[in-house]
């Protein structure tokens, strides 16, 4: 009777040791989603308060609370200062474009490099890895020079060649489709599928594409969807490289209009307004192609 | 379906490894041939140099009448089934069974038509919806046999198919493809390292060591006149008991030693080979199968220069029969040359006074005991005779 009655509190003991752990483990998760969602908070509740208010909040923690004179001035003030309907669509143009060829591109090209053999195949790999070391700071300006030089097709005025990129779409594009980081991520996603798929298919009559397209790709369903993330974030938010190449306001992408906010005096409920029109999208895009993410993971539990 | 021709094939690694020796095969139409040998023999190399997956360093290789050296894979018009089924893990079952021909853009409804059939020879109709990853190892080693014979190939080619099902699904399989092979007619080249797949499959099977041919014959004539030394330890099990012995007499009362016991050996097994005759009062290779040896118990009749004394070490009971384990004075040949001794030499076990351990099979009722003395009869009109130079069997 003594052991049981023993054994039980043994057995309580560690079921409420259990218990404590876990809760602490999930105050912790809390802790660190709000220390990640605070700004986005104080961005969205700026957003709607009066520049006043606004200052006056910064200072404490009311600054987190939407109260007072809630408006959406700030909203048409945006729109006011900033063609924020056109930067917007601008940077979706840019970013689906650079993310849609930049998969089809950078996934051929891990493919190749990780499954069909060719001569000079680990050196053109390891010089693609190597260039991962060169932030764009390094090379913006002679890639400045190269596509100030470039030859674009232009249909104004009959079929012409046109000398230089800037102010255009393709500026803020093409030089970043080939992404050596998202080669490597897919080189090492495609050299993990079984040698063998390749192998029947090859018998079963596939070309080296057909491979590609009908084995490789519905296989990496999570390498697709990482790479799209990871290849949009930074395209959404470039500042630098359309500063140095778009001069003219139609072409301009969202984080240019920030600058639009930072002339004589500042309208901080605009910026935050603004700030908030333009995460939107990524939140949404992010959220929904993180739902793919997990679920081509769990899909891809099954292997044959 | 087609003959399948190899011609002075060989193939060498860019790393300068000579995988294959002038492998010369000729498999007729419709033939189901075995390649069998240990790891590292090249017979995953040949099968693949067949399929196109591997480049052919030299020689010629025929399917039909066409040489197809430098055929692509896919013009080749052969099927595979590998040793990890390879499926397609995104296709259903239907979908693996039908790829090829979708690739080859037969119409939908022949595709739908063709696949139910297979489906139907290899028992799978209810499971065409379902996704390997849904499947048992058996279901999935059909499915690959599925995808081989829905396209009407001229050969299949199979490379361990059945080493990755458990041992009564082998069995099972094993019998399955040998009776589909038959159905359909296909020329069939069948890679195992598992013997009893190779005797039981095959129409003939083809033994190869470290890239070299050994033999290629009918099951029953590897097992009765192996070749070589290599051939008669690698084919039966247990495997041959393989000694050094010095053959003594004369032609007609020819005698062999086991250590320092001697057995009388019929003048009619020197008389049928002469090479016998001529390697007398040398040192020769014997070989005597385990069921050639029996518990002298159980033969009063013998007479008494076909017997050996020894020990039992170890009695493997199976039943059927009696796997007796004991010593002998006679050194044992290593299978495996001087030259390739290594990782594949087997260390021979032995006894405490350092005698080689031999195996006999005996019947159920020999009444043999552990660490007892032990008298056998060998039946001397079914040694074998090995070179000990050359490792050939001394035959004409």
């Amino acid at each position: 009777m003594t052991t049981l009655t023993h054994g039980d509190s043994v057995r309580r003991k560690a079921a409420t040791e259990m218990r404590l752990l876990s809760i602490s483990k999930y105050l912790l998760l809390v802790l660190f989603a709000l220390f990640f969602l605070f700004p986005m908070v104080l961005m969205i509740v700026s957003s709607f308060k009066p520049d006043d208010q606004l200052l006056r909040d910064t200072s404490s923690l009311k600054a987190f609370i939407p109260y007072g004179d809630l408006t959406l001035d700030n909203y048409r003030g945006v729109f006011d200062r900033v063609p924020a309907g056109r930067f917007i669509m601008n940077s979706l143009v840019i970013s689906f474009l650079t993310v849609g060829l930049g998969l089809v591109v950078n996934s051929m090209a891990g493919f190749a490099l990780s499954r069909v053999r060719f001569p000079g195949q680990k050196v053109i790999l390891a010089i693609i890895i190597a260039t991962l070391i060169l932030p764009l700071e390094a090379i913006a300006i002679p890639l400045l020079m190269v596509v100030t030089k470039l030859p674009w097709l232009s249909f104004d005025g009959g079929i012409h060649f046109e000398q230089g990129w800037l102010n255009s779409y393709q500026v803020q594009i093409l030089p970043f489709v080939a992404n050596s980081f998202t080669i490597f991520l897919f080189a090492q996603q495609f050299k993990s599928l079984p040698k063998s798929l390749d192998e029947a298919a090859l018998m079963d009559g596939a070309s080296w594409f057909g491979i590609y397209r009908r084995i490789a790709v519905p296989l990496s369903g999570p390498t697709f969807a990482t790479a799209a993330i990871l290849t949009f974030l930074p395209i959404w938010n470039a500042y630098l490289w359309p500063l140095m190449v778009v001069q003219q306001e139609d072409k301009r992408p969202v984080m240019l209009g920030v600058q639009y906010f930072f002339q004589l005096n500042v309208a901080w409920g605009e910026v935050m307004a603004y700030l908030t029109l333009i995460t939107l999208p990524i939140l949404v895009i992010f959220l929904a192609l993180q739902r793919a993410f997990i679920e081509s993971i769990a899909s891809s539990g099954v292997k044959g | 379906m087609a003959a399948v021709t190899l011609e002075k094939v060989n193939k060498v690694y860019p790393n300068g490894y000579h995988a294959i020796h002038d492998l010369s095969l000729e498999i007729a139409d419709g033939e189901f041939l075995v390649l069998v040998g240990p790891s590292g023999c090249g017979k995953s190399t040949a099968l693949r140099m067949v399929a196109g997956l591997e480049d052919i360093s030299g020689g010629d290789m025929y399917i039909g009448d066409r040489v197809v050296n430098d055929v692509h894979p896919k013009d080749r018009d052969i099927a595979m089934v590998f040793q990890n089924y390879a499926l397609y893990p995104h296709m259903t079952v239907a979908e693996n069974i039908g790829f090829a021909l979708k690739l080859a853009k037969v119409p939908k409804a022949e595709i739908a038509e063709r696949v139910k059939k297979a489906a139907a020879i290899l028992d799978l109709t209810e499971n065409l919806d379902r996704k390997p990853g849904q499947l048992s190892g058996g279901q999935r080693q059909r499915v690959a046999m599925g995808r081989a014979i829905v396209r009407q190939p001229k050969a299949f080619l199979m490379d361990e198919p059945l080493s990755n099902l458990d041992a009564k699904l082998r069995v099972q399989m094993r019998a399955e493809i040998a009776r589909l092979q038959r159905d359909l007619g296909v020329t069939t080249i069948y890679v195992t390292h598992d013997q009893v797949e190779a005797m039981t499959m095959g129409d003939r099977v083809c033994v190869l060591k470290r890239g070299f041919l050994q033999q290629v014959d009918t099951p029953q004539n590897l097992y009765d006149s192996p070749d070589n030394v290599f051939v008669a330890g690698f084919i039966g099990s247990p495997s041959m008991n393989i000694m050094v012995s010095t053959l003594g007499g004369t032609a007609e009362t020819p005698t062999v030693t086991i250590g320092d016991q001697t057995l009388s050996v019929p003048p009619e097994v020197v008389a049928a080979r002469p090479a016998i005759a001529a390697s007398i009062g040398t040192e020769v290779v014997i070989g005597i199968r385990p069921e050639d040896i029996e518990d002298a118990a159980l033969l009063p009749d013998a007479p008494d220069d076909r017997r050996l004394s020894t020990t039992t070490t170890l009695l493997e009971s199976l039943g059927s029969e009696v796997i007796v384990h004991f010593p002998l004075g006679a050194e044992p040949f290593s299978i495996m040359d001087a030259e390739f001794e290594g990782e594949d030499a087997i260390e021979k076990q032995r006894d405490s006074s350092g005698k080689a351990i031999y195996t006999g099979r005996f019947s159920p009722r020999s009444m043999a005991r552990m660490g007892a003395e032990l008298e056998i009869v060998v039946d001397t009109g079914r040694l074998h005779f090995f070179d000990k130079a050359t490792g050939l069997a001394l035959r004409d």
